[in-house]
Formats: C-alpha cells, structure tokens, sequence
C-alpha cells in the first residue's frame, strides 16, 4: 500500500513538473509557483526513495522508518534476515539514490561556497567603492555586468560598462533587483535544482525545471524593483544590458543564448503589459497543493504499515 | 596590494611599509597582511638573504577578467554562485532588442 502511494506520490511529482516547465501563466504571479517547484522537487525525492525502502521493508509490515529501523536492528543482531532478492535490490537502489541526491547537493554547496569565497577575495583586491552609488563595489571593465555574491555579508557588484551603459535612475532599479536577489535568498533556492541537474544531467525535465525556476526567480526580482521604481526603467534598463552585446558566445552554449534572448524579452513584455494577476482562488490552490506535497512524504515515511 | 601592482621588481614587506607610510601602518600589520596574501595564493614570495621579497601572482587585469568571466556566465553552464542581473545577447537577437529599445524611447 505504501509503496503504491510512494509511486503515486512521485508520478504526481513529475507530471506537476512536466505541466509546469515553460506553462507562462506563472509568470503573472511567480512567487507561489516558485513555492510549489521547490515542493515538487523535494517530494519527488522524498517519494521516489521512499517507494524502494517501502518496498524493501515490506516483509516486516512495519511502515518506513520502523521497518528499517527493525532491518538494521535485526541485521546487527542475527546477520541479514532472509528477504526476497528484489526487496534487497529495492533497498540497494533506495540507498544508492538517496545518497546520489544528498551526495551531489553536498558537493554543490562546497563547491557554491568555495567559489564564492575565491570570488570575494579577489573583489577585495581589485574593486573599487564609487561615490556616486555607496556600498556597491565597481570592476574597471567595459562590459556591461551587474550581479550580487549572495550570502551572510552579500555584496553587489557592477562593471564600469554598467555605470556608463545605464542612467542613474535604470541603475536604481537594477540595484533594486539585486536587493531582492539577496534580501530573499534566490541562491538558495535555485542551489538544489542546480544540484538536480549535476545528478540527472541527461533528464530533460530536469533541465527545464530549472531555468523555469530560475526565470520566475529573475521576475520575483523584477516585481520587487518594479514596485519602488516602475517597470519602464527596469525594462529600459534590462533592453540596454540585452543590447550592449560585448560578450562573444560562450562555446557549446548555443541554445542557452538562443533562450536569453527569450527570457529577456518575456521579462520585458511582462513588465510593459503585465497580465491580470492570477485569481485568489487559484493562488489558494498553489499554496494547498504545495503545504500537501510537502506533508505527504513525512507522513508515509513514518506511518506504521 | 596596489603597492605592488604599481611596482615592477619584487618588494620587502619593508619596501610596502614605507610605499604606504601615509597610511600609518604598523609593519608587522604589513607583514601578516602579505603573508596571508600568499597563503591565498594572490602573492608569491622568495627568499632574499634574512626577508622575504613579494610580487603579485597575477596581473590586476588578470583578477578584473577573472571576476568578469564568472558575472557573465561564460562558463556556459548556470551556476548558483552569483545571482546576476541578466545576460547580453549576441549579433542579430541584440538587433531585435534595440529595435524594442528604440520602439520604447520614442513613445
């Protein structure tokens, strides 16, 4: 029964995802549908584990936890108990999987770490603090770039190019939606499907769910500077950075630039003629479905047989 | 660091000192600075008789291009280190902004 559910669970995970990567709804209202991706993602492995172990442990009728919890305590005990084969293949896969998730979100976070650590070092050799916007350090580079190293002590970054490219009153409101970048943890919340993409590299789905995930991040920011400084300079401001074009293409990333164009312009478009916002009915509906996704695997996990 | 930048040769700690005397520095405030400097690895350092002489790993263009190659992605994959603004396009899609650009400035 529970392995049926688990199953259930992580189809449901899937379809969700396969529905939602790309759908352009979200886009009117982002901030929910980014709760829910990152419900989905989280149940999905939660579910998919717990349908092997679930399987593995079956024999004892025990539910989960306290099956495994028996299997350790009976393995130490008197040796392995004599389960079927396909109960030890199942808790074998679940194990392997389980690790595999934990494992390479592990390695992201050093490796998002270590190169945040390098990426401060050298901005405080090489940049340089500016009167003209107080707090903000400034690379000497004709490029156009603005972004922000997220973290505990965070610090936004813009290129000389940028101070050029933009008027001062676009650069606000580029600041503006850094600000937000920072104040509500973006990185952390792109990280694990960063990380999802190291484990499934050849998953499709995956790949999707995480530039959806990343664009509705980009336009949770754009509504934060929206808000306090209009969507015309931020649109103006997002067109001239588009269209400074000194980066040649990076190579192999042909359809990543093909889609930057998109992504910049779906910004833009939402931002000079934004839709009418989603329903409060539909809204409810996001946030019910993702508090249940995330209930679910504890429940199973724990329910006794 | 700018010190050594702006200098050709190799310098003492002592050297550094006195380049940064308006600062008012204490030397050994100099001298733990430059060490931690090589520890990271931004400074390299060899021996000349009873001190140690200092020069930089890299040029100051070096860590701008550096620091600029990972703000605009060009590792191509999408990393969670940074969270950046937006990326520029290339030839004839930046056409196409423009075109919106000019569209928007006139109205």
């Amino acid at each position: 029964m529970i392995v049926l559910a688990f199953a259930v669970l992580a189809a449901i995970c899937v379809l969700g995802a396969v529905r939602l990567r790309g759908a352009k709804w979200p886009w009117r209202d982002p901030r929910p549908v980014v709760v829910l991706w990152q419900a989905l993602g989280l149940t999905w492995g939660l579910a998919t584990t717990g349908a092997l172990f679930a399987y593995g442990v079956e024999p004892f009728g025990l539910g989960v936890f306290r099956g495994l919890v028996a299997l350790t305590a009976e393995t130490v005990v008197s040796g392995p108990p004599p389960l079927g084969v396909d109960h030890y293949v199942a808790l074998l896969l679940g194990t392997g999987l389980l690790g595999l998730l934990v494992g390479v979100l592990a390695v992201a976070t050093v490796h998002v770490f270590r190169a945040r650590r390098r990426h401060r070092a050298m901005l405080s050799l090489v940049g340089r603090g500016t009167p003209e916007v107080p707090g903000v350090l400034v690379l000497d580079h004709p490029a156009a770039a603005a972004y922000c190293v997220p973290g505990l002590r965070p610090q936004v970054v813009i290129s000389e190019g940028t101070l050029r490219l933009l008027k001062d009153a676009e650069l606000a409101a580029v600041l503006s939606h850094e600000e937000a970048h920072v104040r509500e943890r973006h990185d952390l919340v792109l990280l694990p499907f960063a990380a999802l993409r190291k484990a499934l590299p050849f998953s499709e789905v995956v790949r999707e769910a995480q530039s959806s995930v990343a664009l509705l991040v980009e336009m949770c920011a754009d509504d934060h500077a929206r808000k306090r400084h209009g969507p015309r300079l931020l649109a103006t401001a997002l067109l001239r950075f588009g269209a400074a074009g000194h980066t040649p293409a990076p190579h192999g990333a042909l359809g990543t630039v093909g889609s930057a164009q998109g992504e910049m312009l779906a910004r833009v478009d939402r931002l000079l003629t934004p839709g009418p916002a989603l329903p409060l009915r539909l809204r409810l509906g996001l946030f019910t479905v993702s508090t249940l996704l995330l209930l679910a695997p504890p429940l199973l996990w724990f329910l006794p047989a | 660091m700018d010190v050594l930048w702006a200098h050709a040769g190799p310098l003492t700690a002592r050297d550094v000192s006195k380049a940064m005397a308006d600062r008012d520095l204490a030397p050994t405030t100099v001298m733990t600075v430059l060490d931690r400097l090589t520890r990271k690895g931004f400074l390299l350092r060899e021996r000349d008789g009873r001190a140690w002489r200092y020069r930089p790993a890299e040029s100051r263009d070096a860590y701008v291009a550096e620091l600029m190659l990972g703000a605009l992605d060009m590792t191509g994959d999408r990393d969670a280190a940074l969270a950046r603004f937006a990326q520029s396009v290339t030839g004839s899609e930046a056409e196409t902004l423009r075109r919106v650009l000019a569209e928007l400035e006139e109205k």
